[in-house]
Parts: structure tokens; sequence; C-alpha cells
């Protein structure tokens, strides 16, 4: 039988600085690629056939 | 049974104390703020302009790529690294993170870092990191680390790598001469600042036994060693501006700078026994400012129009980016 983990508030702290910052790490990758194609495309985004 | 011997017990969610800044010294920050200024120097330097955005990201992976093969390193080293004094506080030894963990994290944010540099930035300068980080891993840490005296030697080729890597993603290639010669320059720089530090925790290297070169042939050969290596490295230092690559103000620097290191490998020669390591730790000390040093100068003189001209490569991914063809419209436009 598996027993229920009861993390100390010590652990639970860390865990969440770790979810935040993986959460932060995440954000900045997403916004990385959308900047990196805003630049590589440039004003190319606009010309294209409707 | 206690709470935490409950939570370990408890499949899969084992409890941990590691908090975000354990992560970042597992990158091991300090080595990485080395590679990136390196590289960042050699981006600089390269000819053509690279957008900013661009250069951050390709900046980025190489910082990413570094500390993860700091991680990997930890990992397979955690053995040696709780052994020595010096080491024994980083995150693994000290129980903070996992090992097992440590393997995830360094091979997530490498193979990371190798995709984000192929398809943001080129796939020259991605196809470097991935070989700088595979020869850190597998090269020096699996391989050499515990096997040669030769070990930082060969290994220091990794940490060589980072402005040709920089190069690569200016101009798309690396058949210039000058990323090679700071190439060698770091190359022939790694064995004494390396074996300046091994000399001061020589004790440290001995009861983990990796053979370093203090450990193996003695203090006295390690100090022929030292001073043997600053010689070839001054000559490969000065040849930027010999080859008129590099400007009067990088010229100086490197020769007062070389010659400073000389001298510094020289008291550290003639030194007796109980000034060793202070005179040791002076050279490894010394070693990093001069190789901050001789970029920083390499890097103002472009900067402020002193340095000469580099004949600018053909078809630089920043003069594609510059004329405004995107190369992720390649056959896939919308």
């Amino acid at each position: 039988m598996e027993l229920p983990v009861e993390l100390t508030p010590e652990e639970k702290r860390k865990r969440r600085q770790r979810n935040v910052a993986l959460a932060l790490a995440l954000a900045a990758f997403v916004a990385l690629v959308y900047a990196v194609t805003v630049v590589k495309l440039g004003v190319n985004v606009m010309n294209r056939p409707l | 049974m206690t709470q935490a011997a409950a939570s370990i017990d408890t499949e899969g969610a084992r409890a941990s104390l590691a908090g975000p800044s354990d992560y970042v010294a597992l990158l091991k920050p300090r080595v990485m703020s080395l590679v990136v200024f390196t590289a960042l120097a050699a981006m600089i330097l390269a000819p053509g302009a690279l957008h900013p955005m661009l250069a951050a990201t390709a900046l980025l992976c190489i910082a990413v790529g570094a500390g993860a093969a700091g991680a990997l390193n930890q990992w397979y080293d955690a053995d040696i690294d709780a052994i020595m004094t010096r080491t024994r506080t980083r995150p693994v030894p000290s129980g903070k993170i996992g090992a097992q963990e440590a393997l995830e994290f360094g091979a997530t944010l490498a193979a990371f870092s190798v995709f984000a540099m192929a398809f943001l930035v080129g796939y020259v300068p991605a196809a470097l990191l991935a070989a700088t980080i595979a020869f850190y891993v597998f090269v020096y840490t699996m391989w050499l680390k515990r096997l040669t005296v030769q070990n930082i030697v060969i290994g220091g080729a990794a940490g060589a790598l980072p402005p040709v890597i920089g190069w690569a993603a200016v101009t798309g290639d690396v058949s210039a001469p000058l990323p090679w010669l700071l190439f060698l320059l770091i190359f022939l720089w790694t064995p004494p600042h390396f074996w300046a530090l091994a000399l001061a925790g020589s004790e440290d290297y001995a009861r983990a036994k990796v053979p370093m070169l203090p450990v193996v042939k003695g203090a006295r050969a390690t100090r022929n060693q030292i001073v043997l290596y600053t010689i070839p490295l001054a000559a490969v230092a000065v040849a930027p501006y010999a080859l008129n690559l590099a400007g009067v103000v990088y010229g100086a620097t490197a020769a007062v700078g070389s010659a400073a290191f000389v001298a510094l490998a020289a008291v550290l020669w003639f030194a007796p026994a109980e000034r060793e390591r202070k005179a040791a730790l002076r050279v490894f000390a010394y070693s990093i400012f001069y190789l901050f040093a001789l970029f920083t100068a390499l890097a103002a003189e472009r900067l402020i129009g002193l340095a000469p001209e580099y004949p600018v490569a053909e078809q630089a991914p920043s003069a594609i980016v510059a004329t405004g063809e995107s190369r992720f419209c390649a056959g896939v436009c919308f």
C-alpha cells in the first residue's frame, strides 16, 4: 500500500520555487522563439498570397 | 517510519529541498561566464552584423549548452566531487540534487541548446556546439579525466571552441584564421591555468585519484610545464597583431599581459616550497584576468574602430536577415 506523502513546509516552499522557475523558463523560451520568428520573417510576414 | 522516510519510500514522490539556485549551480555559472564572454568577443570580431536578437539567442544557446555540459560533468563526477574539498558542496555530492536528476537536467538542456541554435541561428554553430558538449562530456569527463595526465590538455579543446561557435553564428562558416587563433589561445591557456589550480590543491586530486600533473609527476614537473606553456601561449597571443588581424591596442595588451604571465610563471618556478601554493594561486588568478583582458582588448578595439578591417564573408546569415529574406521561408513559405 502506498503511503500518502506529507511534504514539510520547507519542501513545499522549494517545490513552489522550482515550479515558478520552470514556468518562467518555459515562458521565456516561447517569447524567444516568437521574437526570433518576427526578426527572421521581418516585413515578409505581410508578403504572402491571400 | 518517519515522515521523511515515508516520502522517500513512496513511489516516485521523492521530496527535494533543491531550489532554483541549486540548479543554477549545476550549470557551473563561473565557467559559463568565461565561455559566454569569449564567444561574445568573437561575435563582435566576426565580419558582418548579426541582428541583436539573433546574437543574444546564439549567446543564450552557448551559455545553456556550456551549462548542460557542466551539469553532465557533475552527474558523472559526483563520486570524485564528494571527495574533493573544493567540490564537495556542489548540488549532487551534497545531496541536494540526485545524480539521475542532474543527468536528465543536463541532457535536456544540451538537446534544447543545440536544437535552438540549429533552428533559430544556424546549423554550423549548432554542430559546433553539439561537438563541444560531446567532447567535454564523453572525451574529457568520461574518458580522459581519470585516465591520463594529459586530461586537461586535450579536454581544453572543449573550452576553447566557444569563440569559434560565436564566429560561426555570425558568418556561417569557420574558414577564417582568427577564430582558430582564438581557439589556440584558449587551448594553450588552459594547461597553465588548471595546473596552477591543481598545484594549489593537489592533495584534493590525490585523494580523489584524479591523475592531475602535480599528483602524477610532482610539483617540480608541474612548475616546469606551466612555464613551458606560457611561452607558446605568448607567441599565439601576439599572433593576431603580427598577422594584422588585430590592432595596436590588442598588440600592446597581449605583449604586456603575456610578459606578465611568463614572469608570474617564473616566480612560481623559483618559489620555495612553502610559498608554492600562494604563487600558484597568483598564477591561477592572473590567468583569468589575462584571458578577459585579451578578449576585452580585441572586442573593444573592434567596437571603437581601431582594428584592421576584416573581409566580409559572402552569404553571412546576418546579410540574409538584413535583406529581409528569411531562411525559415525556404520551400515552406506561406
